[in-house]
């Protein structure tokens, strides 16, 4: 079969497909830009929201944990944490949150352990409050059940 | 060694190679606490010990592809590299950055760090692959531009090959993906897609165009065969990586807060994204049939043909098992996840630089031929514990990905076990892919000793 192509076809399909793959990908990246902010609610990213995704950055909470799937997959899943351990509501959630980031590490023999990160109550108040955005996000009804 | 600048090259594969000793053995300790959570607990917590491990990964791939430049670019170009100063300099400093980096990880908390490197006045720590401070990021940026000024004016001032326009096209975009890194938005969603721009395009991109021609270098040179006929599948192994790939990076968008439509179009591309792959074996095994010379350094020979079988076992079969939308709701962000990112790194990225090194390191040390025998003897075998040590623990980790999904996510929410709960279960599994882990080990310690074997040949 690759006897019939020459070098110079070869060199066509790759120009040409790659220009075209190009175009379609910056095409599709402009309307995706477009449409985030309403799939993820951006306008109730509120001060909290973001002071916890900076707390989430800064102690790398993604290298244990995942965010809507991605991260390390050593520790749960935390992009429906507020559905699955605040029941859905935000003072229950909140709460809980506090005595768990408290209770870090746990002595449980062997369990894995996260790291006692010493965040203030306020701190922790902005971290559920990121989470609880991120619930929310729009995103095509994954994961499949609440365990994450 | 026909440029004695290409010498410049040695220091960049032995670096490389240190790192991967040092991230393998990160893997091994992080395998053993996914078995006993007390394990070197608090002292040094899983993400350190991943950030340590992934971060390792990917500077020593930047060091192997660097070297592997600065060897190959010379004798493409048919002129000495522009300048072998600068190279050394820039070795040095990337270098001290990534040890000081590195040391940074392991010995201050990572909160710390941020506040340490100032990292508010330009946020882009604390996310996954990149967690380097953002001063490491410049100095990444700095660093890679002094060697793409380098090459490119190498390439310039000599003779322009396919591979080398090729290799130069695949470090540019390297290069330009990169920026994204020093994205950052309020939004975490805007953060997650901009951040597939490096990971994805990357290694499922521009550095498949770099595997290409680095494979193609290694074949011409071991084989002997007609230039035309390697540039053509060049030519048509990239068309496929960026007609498939750059579409394919919908693949990442089906479930962190895209639209909808990414589900169709990330399927439908992705699921071409083994072509490249199978073509590269193609490739591989028939520039070997059709070769004109038999070159002494039968293992170089054997590295290669092994870059494109383990990178397509990898990256296509590996990566096609959860690439379909529908699959991937059940697979997303799974122990099969990682199964397909160990096999699919090794087998495309870590292989094709063990294939320069094994083809130009003989060389750059005075043996024109390869190794001797018996030397390559030892580096056959290390081969086998390599690859097999790397297939096993992908099979133990797609075992445990299977359990993961059966347990936690195909359940409805009365019957699906918890994660925790799911993991306790999987533990038997995880010793599996330690013990293959450590057969990994032994195959790069049985690699480094290869490099001390004495052969007649080689003293004669």
């Amino acid at each position: 079969m690759t006897e019939r192509i020459t070098k110079d076809m070869a060199r066509n399909i790759y120009f040409g497909g790659g220009l075209f793959a190009i175009l379609v990908f910056v095409g599709l990246t402009f309307d995706t830009v477009h449409r985030i902010p309403e799939l993820s609610h951006a306008d109730k990213i509120t001060k909290s929201v973001v002071a916890g995704k900076k707390i989430w950055e800064d102690n790398d909470c993604v290298g244990c944990h995942t965010l809507l799937g991605e991260g390390a997959y050593y520790a749960p899943e935390l992009g429906n944490a507020f559905k699955r351990l605040g029941g859905g509501n935000k003072e229950a959630f909140r709460s809980f949150m506090q005595g768990w980031m408290a209770a870090q590490p746990l002595s449980t023999p062997n369990r894995r352990k996260m790291p006692q990160f010493h965040l203030t109550p306020t701190q922790v108040n902005n971290l559920a409050d990121f989470l609880i955005w991120t619930s929310k996000v729009n995103n095509q009804d994954w994961p499949p059940n609440i365990q994450g | 060694m026909k440029y004695s600048s290409q010498m410049v090259a040695k220091p960049y594969f032995i670096f490389a190679l240190i790192l991967l000793a040092g991230e393998i053995l990160f893997g091994l300790t992080m395998s053993v606490q996914y078995i006993y959570g007390d394990f070197l607990f608090p002292e040094l917590p899983f993400n350190v010990l991943r950030m340590v491990h992934v971060n390792l990964l990917i500077v020593l791939l930047l060091f192997g592809f660097m070297g592997s430049t600065y060897y190959l670019i010379p004798e493409e170009a048919e002129r000495e590299l522009w300048s072998p100063l600068l190279a050394k300099i820039t070795f040095w400093v990337f270098v001290v950055a990534g040890v000081l980096t590195i040391l940074g990880y392991l010995f201050v908390p990572y909160a710390e760090l941020t506040k340490l490197t100032m990292n508010d006045l330009w946020p882009t720590m604390g996310r996954e692959f990149l967690e380097q401070p953002t001063i490491t990021k410049i100095g990444i940026v700095l660093v890679v531009l002094s060697y793409l000024l380098n090459v490119t004016m190498t390439v310039i001032k000599g003779r322009k090959t396919t591979v080398s326009i090729i290799l130069l096209t695949g470090l540019f975009g390297l290069a330009f993906f990169f920026l994204f890194a020093f994205y950052f938005s309020d939004n975490m969603i805007m953060d997650k897609f901009y951040w597939w721009f490096v990971v994805h395009l990357w290694v499922e991109a521009t550095w498949e165009l770099i595997l290409g021609a680095l494979l193609a270098f290694v074949l011409v040179k071991l084989t002997g065969v007609d230039r035309e006929h390697i540039d053509k599948w060049l030519y048509l192994i990239i068309a496929m990586t960026l007609i498939a790939g750059l579409a394919g990076t919908g693949h990442h968008f089906f479930y962190m807060g895209a639209p909808g439509y990414w589900l169709w179009i990330g399927s439908i591309a992705s699921a071409a994204e083994p072509i490249p792959f199978f073509l590269m074996i193609l490739f591989a095994y028939n520039m070997v049939k059709n070769r004109r010379i038999q070159d002494d350094n039968k293992i170089a020979l054997t590295w290669a043909k092994g870059t494109a079988v383990v990178g397509f076992l990898g990256a296509g079969v590996w990566g096609f098992m959860h690439t379909l939308a529908p699959v991937d709701y059940y697979t997303h962000g799974t122990q099969l996840t990682a199964a397909h990112g160990h096999l699919s790194f090794f087998g495309a990225y870590v292989m094709i630089c063990f294939t320069v090194i094994s083809y130009a390191m003989p060389i750059l040390r005075g043996r024109p031929h390869g190794n001797g025998p018996k030397s390559q003897k030892v580096e056959l075998i290390s081969f086998w514990l390599m690859v097999i040590g790397m297939i096993g623990l992908t099979l133990a980790l797609t075992v445990a990905g299977v359990m993961q999904i059966e347990m936690q996510r195909m359940p409805d929410n009365a019957h699906a076990l918890s994660f925790m709960v799911a993991q306790a279960k999987i533990a038997p599994v995880y010793i599996v892919r330690s013990l293959f882990g450590v057969m990994v080990f032994v195959g790069l310690l049985t690699y480094f000793y290869s490099f001390f074997v004495k052969d007649a040949r080689t003293v004669s």
